[in-house]
């Protein structure tokens, strides 16, 4: 730990032959779609309308877009506001500013009355490469620990679009968590997404990889690597961190080592999450945590930074050798 | 979207007689004492503010909200947010003495395990509509509100009650540049200028004065009257512009925090108390004497 790899990201010698796909750019979309189709969809945004991609909801339905400007307490309470009013507002910015900067809001003035907001975040974990003001390192942390909060990270840029559909039918607060870069599309058949329920992207038996948002990708190409050194590795999307599928991890247990894969700190988040189930559930076996290892992430481009802090799917290879030595 | 006003919830009186005054003037007494036992009660409430806002909450609960308690979720209903939750007592007496519930259920209910009346106002009772108490929050709330009912084109108004103490916080600048900016004269807020937090004067804590110049700055129509005089009261009230224009009111409302009982008058000390059995018929007695010629009930 704490060199760069020569070149960034490590090469696995796996390449896909799927597209690299902004998550920011299938929300943006959607969210204009879903604004047409249903009236009491409201836009609010705290002076990142280009960055969130939601200047063409902005163009085409103006009255119901909000720029609260640079004040994302503010931002919150409105959205607070509006719902209880009868709206679904999405609210929009920096992960790190929309767990952080108006946590309390969110706790106080939308969790605590279960209002319909979804907090939409983007640039988050170490994707922004702007620096530690910039990195949301703790944001699963936080918004999993409150009451009425469910909290989604998108597997695949294309899942954007299923997740948005799935939160307008759902009753209280959602934390929706995006990177800021393209990613990996890894669905090429149409499958059903249910919040709470991960999906099998790979399935095996010699341990399983249990993943989240960018960090499925990056798992999938170290489980088909491994595959040609003759280990089965299963791969789950777990795109829903609270309430988490306790079902799938409790059946990735059977392969007898679990490895969880996200780009947060490696407490409190998804790491944590699962630890926690199988903890619950009696299960005594191999387990090892990536992500950010509990320290102030570098400068430098997200791919190098994965790399540097042994989760990319390099890191992630590595590890499961090592787990299953 | 429409809206029915029937006209007996329009709010009755324009007529700014005296007798209205006197009328609304008994009401307050009846607050006050209520709020006196239900502490002796129940052992712990927040007198100081509770106390300070008590006109302020006859007028608006008893003179100027459009609300019907038969319906609290009715669309055409005035929005009321207690953005000082720490309040709590004052907001139930005066939404029993409006006819939400009984005052005996406020009695029966408040502190007790389990049950919806608590120390700040929660996410319980259907009339109250969201559960308040961390500072600086309301305002927030009420301006999405405001917003929210302009886009359904609905013509009510959102009254958001605030403590001078918690505009120290900045959230309330925020939400007061954004009601300014997203022009919502539906909204009024009023601020309880009692002077006081919990440690003392806030000009020596954190001075809050040219305070009305600073809201002026901030783009709202400033209103400045004595917030334990309900003839000033309800002339605010009435002076509070259609709803339909462009700029939310404050209403700065100076009072004496504590006011009505003389050893609690401007005493950060009883900010929050307790009235024992036996002090419990001298503040009444205190009370009436005060006000109990001015009252009709």
């Amino acid at each position: 730990m704490g060199e760069f790899a020569k070149g960034g990201f490590t090469n696995v010698g796996f390449t896909w032959n799927m597209p690299l796909v902004s998550p920011r750019d299938r929300f943006g979309e959607e969210l204009l779609r879903i604004g047409k189709e249903h009236k009491n969809v409201v836009v609010l945004s705290a002076d990142l309308t280009r960055s969130m991609k939601t200047g063409q909801f902005l163009e085409a339905i103006p009255e119901r877009y909000i720029n609260a400007g640079i004040a994302e307490a503010d931002m919150m309470g409105m959205a607070a506001g509006l719902a209880l009013e009868g709206f679904m507002p999405f609210t929009s910015t920096f992960a790190q500013f929309a767990a952080m900067r108006d946590c309390e809001q969110v706790r106080t003035d939308i969790c605590y009355p279960n209002l319909p907001v979804r907090i939409v975040a983007t640039h988050a974990g170490l994707s922004t490469g702007c620096g530690p003001t910039h990195y949301s390192q703790e944001d699963f942390a936080i918004m999993r620990s409150m009451i009425n909060m469910t909290v989604i990270c998108p597997g695949d840029p294309n899942q954007v679009e299923k997740v948005l559909q799935a939160s307008l039918n759902h009753p209280g607060p959602i934390y929706i968590r995006l990177g800021r870069e393209a990613m990996q599309t890894i669905y090429d058949k149409e499958y059903d997404f249910v919040i709470g329920k991960a999906l099998v992207p790979r399935e095996g038996t010699d341990a399983a990889i249990i993943a989240t948002g960018i960090g499925v990708s990056m798992a999938y190409e170290a489980a088909v690597t491994l595959e040609k050194e003759g280990m089965h590795i299963k791969v789950l999307d777990m795109h829903t961190i609270k309430p988490i599928d306790k079902n799938a991890i409790i059946a990735a247990a059977k392969t007898g080592a679990i490895i969880t894969v996200e780009d947060h700190n490696i407490s409190g988040g998804l790491g944590s999450a699962v630890a926690e189930v199988l903890g619950e559930a009696g299960i005594s076996i191999k387990f090892k945590k990536l992500g950010i290892p509990d320290v102030w992430a570098m400068n430098g481009s997200p791919d190098d930074l994965y790399c540097l802090y042994g989760f990319d799917a390099g890191g992630i290879k590595s590890a499961v050798k090592e787990l299953l030595k | 979207m429409a809206f029915e006003h029937p006209q007996h919830l329009v709010t009755a009186a324009k007529a700014k007689t005296h007798d209205k005054v006197q009328e609304l003037e008994g009401y307050a007494l009846e607050m006050r004492k209520s709020i006196l036992k239900l502490c002796s009660k129940a052992g712990m409430l927040h007198l100081g503010g509770d106390l300070s806002i008590a006109d302020i909450m006859i007028g608006l609960w008893k003179y100027k909200l459009t609300y019907d308690p038969k319906r609290p979720k009715w669309e055409g209903r005035d929005r009321f947010i207690l953005s000082k939750g720490h309040a709590a007592g004052a907001l139930y007496v005066a939404q029993a003495l409006a006819g939400c519930y009984e005052l005996q259920t406020v009695y029966d209910n408040y502190l007790q395990p389990g049950k919806d009346f608590g120390v700040h106002p929660g996410n319980y009772t259907p009339t109250i509509e969201i559960g308040t108490g961390s500072l600086g929050h309301g305002l927030s709330i009420a301006v999405g509100m405001a917003k929210a009912l302009r886009l359904k084109n609905c013509p009510s108004r959102v009254f958001c009650v605030m403590g001078d103490g918690e505009t120290q916080e900045g959230s309330v600048w925020e939400a007061a540049m954004a009601a300014s900016h997203f022009k919502l004269g539906n909204l009024v807020a009023i601020v309880d200028r009692n002077g006081f937090s919990l440690d003392g004067p806030t000009e020596e804590i954190m001075g809050l004065e040219p305070y009305a110049d600073k809201w002026k700055a901030f783009g709202w129509n400033v209103i400045e009257i004595n917030g334990n005089d309900m003839s000033q009261i309800v002339g605010a009230l009435d002076s509070v512009p259609e709803t339909s224009t462009q700029q939310p009111t404050m209403i700065i409302a100076k009072t004496t925090k504590g006011f009505g009982i003389s050893f609690m008058e401007n005493k950060p000390e009883w900010h929050a108390g307790s009235v024992n059995a036996e002090m419990l018929p001298k503040c009444l007695a205190e009370l009436e004497e005060r006000f109990g010629k001015r009252g009709t009930l």
